[in-house]
């Protein structure tokens, strides 16, 4: 069972503000889809590897880390353009610390 | 449906235009609440181009000129793409996915960006931001989701076919629960390059259309390695023969899982008319066995939040889309997400962090993919036993707008018979397989092995045949 301030620390972790009626609802809801998934004990994986994603076959393929040309100078402004908050063609953003 | 409008084309006997303003009309009076965007003026230029390039006498490509759609959760350049989210309301893209900028060098004619649950996550299409989509064949019921715009075009003739994704079956189901035929190749066969990232190691781009065929050309002109995606894979040719059109030697498995109790009556009935009208056109069927195959939803219900957490992650108010101005950097992004987020956003986001979070990721994460190896496992053993897999695409056809939208759990669990195939990287398609007394859609899935895309084709036009869809 999830507690509630399980669930506030959650919320924290994933940069969500939550109402308290936010709270009550995701703590009834994540509560039962966690029991579901809770199945998952009763199957006995010991010694059976981690599937790794949904590639089969594949390698590694290793290239230099250069610019590869990908984005244009153009496209590069259209970016930055998309910021919500920008000077002279850089992202403002808040003090981390 | 696109060879017929193709020779249209190349007899001069429509123009593109005219072809381009027909279904533009169609889409002015729908009242399905099926696009986002409308690309009116783009697309009649694109319909022009096409037209100068028959007259100048050039061999056109079979898709020039063909009105088609694209799901918001891909990226089309200069267009609004806002994966039916608030927080991408304002957010044009920067540039085109692979997919898009395939099908532009083959000629295409956009007539705008579908409807889709926020993200791509949900399977009513309850959850965009923009409003529900209704379902062609009852307007009161759900089109299924989350490519339910694309689904409800298709099926309601606004265009001819729509690009959808399907990270558990959002273009399988929707497809079903509509009555048209819907697409998921193998993980990795199409690029993943420019779509919206839900859960990295499930999503892929699928094909919404109304014949085998028509999904077989888009899929040609858009599949194949790109060196923008390193997931992306070529797949090989068909080693698989099938002389005189009948289904003489193919071996259909019949996963026994797949007819549980709970599944709607009607739907049962149609889907083993199906298989008995596969046994006539000469397919051997065998029943085979996935026992971990029920596990796969809650498999799915760990690793999608998962990825879905790291992925949306992005979304913080710095970069692009929308945010809320706030006095420290944290409330920024805290802000920003509780405003312009929807509901099953968050929940899944919150899972996601849960099931990540220190102390919790072996019992929840790393069990979850040892028992993805195992169903991966499960469906190896049944590909030697069976060519391909028939199952119900969908438990139930579509349901009232409105009607489970409280009860998530309830609603993850219409994806049952579609999710087995993503987290094993399959191809799949739904196929229609008749109507309920009611007239709502039901579907057909076939499951082939990887790489099999070419077989799952063939039967499928053989059972188009067969069903006359």
């Amino acid at each position: 069972m999830l507690s509630k301030s399980d669930v506030e620390h959650i919320a924290k972790l994933a940069r969500l503000e939550l109402s308290s009626e936010d709270k009550e609802k995701y703590q009834a809801q994540l509560d039962k889809v966690l029991d579901y998934v809770d199945q998952l004990k009763e199957v006995k994986t010991n010694g059976v590897a981690t599937a790794d994603g949904g590639t089969r076959d594949l390698h590694n393929i290793w290239r230099h880390d250069n610019n590869q040309g990908t984005i244009n100078n153009k496209q590069g402004k259209e970016l930055v353009n998309m910021a919500p908050d920008k000077e002279n063609q850089q992202i403002k953003v808040k003090s981390v610390f | 449906m696109i060879r017929e409008l193709h020779n249209k084309l190349i007899n001069k006997e429509i123009s593109a235009k005219e072809l381009a303003e027909q279904y533009l009309d169609k889409i002015k009076e729908s009242d399905l609440n099926a696009f986002i965007t409308t690309t009116q003026e783009d697309a009649l230029a694109d319909a022009q181009n096409v037209d100068s390039q028959i007259a100048q006498g050039h061999e056109l490509p079979i898709l020039a000129g063909i009105p088609a759609s694209i799901k918001d959760v891909i990226q089309t350049a200069g267009v609004r793409t806002t994966a039916g989210s608030k927080i991408l309301d304002n957010y044009i893209a920067p540039y085109n996915a692979t997919l898009v900028q395939r099908l532009k060098d083959a000629g295409l004619v956009l007539l705008g960006k579908n409807n889709c649950d926020e993200f791509a996550m949900g399977g009513s299409n309850e959850n965009s931001a923009y409003g529900p989509v209704k379902n062609p064949h009852n307007k009161e019921c759900v089109p299924g989701g989350s490519s339910g715009g694309s689904a409800a075009s298709v099926a309601d003739g606004l265009v001819v076919y729509s690009i959808g994704t399907d990270t558990g079956g959002s273009v399988r189901q929707p497809a079903a629960l509509c009555g048209i035929v819907g697409f998921k190749p193998t993980y990795g066969a199409i690029s993943r390059y420019g779509l919206i990232a839900m859960a990295s190691s499930l999503d892929q781009a699928g094909i919404l259309a109304k014949s085998v065929e028509d999904v077989k050309i888009v899929f040609d002109a858009i599949k194949g390695r790109d060196k923008m995606d390193s997931t992306s894979l070529n797949i090989p040719d068909s080693k698989f023969q099938i002389p005189d059109s009948n289904l003489k030697g193919i071996k259909i498995g019949v996963p026994k899982e797949y007819f549980i109790k709970g599944i709607d009556p009607e739907i049962e009935s149609a889907v083993k008319d199906t298989i008995k009208q596969a046994e006539e056109a000469g397919a051997k069927i065998v029943e085979v066995s996935l026992p971990h195959t029920k596990y796969a939803l809650a498999v799915y219900y760990i690793i999608m939040p998962a990825e879905v957490s790291a992925n949306l992650a992005r979304y913080d108010g710095i970069r692009y889309g929308q945010s809320e101005p706030a006095k420290n950097l944290f409330k920024t992004y805290t802000q920003t997400r509780a405003q312009h987020l929807g509901d099953e956003v968050k929940r899944r986001i919150m899972l996601g962090t849960y099931t990540l979070s220190a102390g919790y990721y072996d019992a929840y994460y790393k069990k979850a993919q040892q028992v993805r190896t195992l169903i991966k496992q499960d469906f190896e053993k049944v590909f030697k036993e069976a060519d391909l897999l028939i199952t119900p695409t969908t438990p139930n056809p579509a349901w009232k707008i409105g009607e489970k939208i409280d009860d998530p759990l309830t609603m993850y669990l219409e994806d049952i018979f579609t999710v087995p195939v993503n987290v094993a990287s399959l191809p799949a398609m739904s196929i229609p397989a008749g109507k309920t007394k009611n007239g709502l859609p039901i579907g057909a899935q076939l499951i082939g092995p990887w790489n099999s895309e070419e077989n799952l084709f063939t039967v499928g036009e053989i059972l188009e045949k067969e069903i006359n869809f």
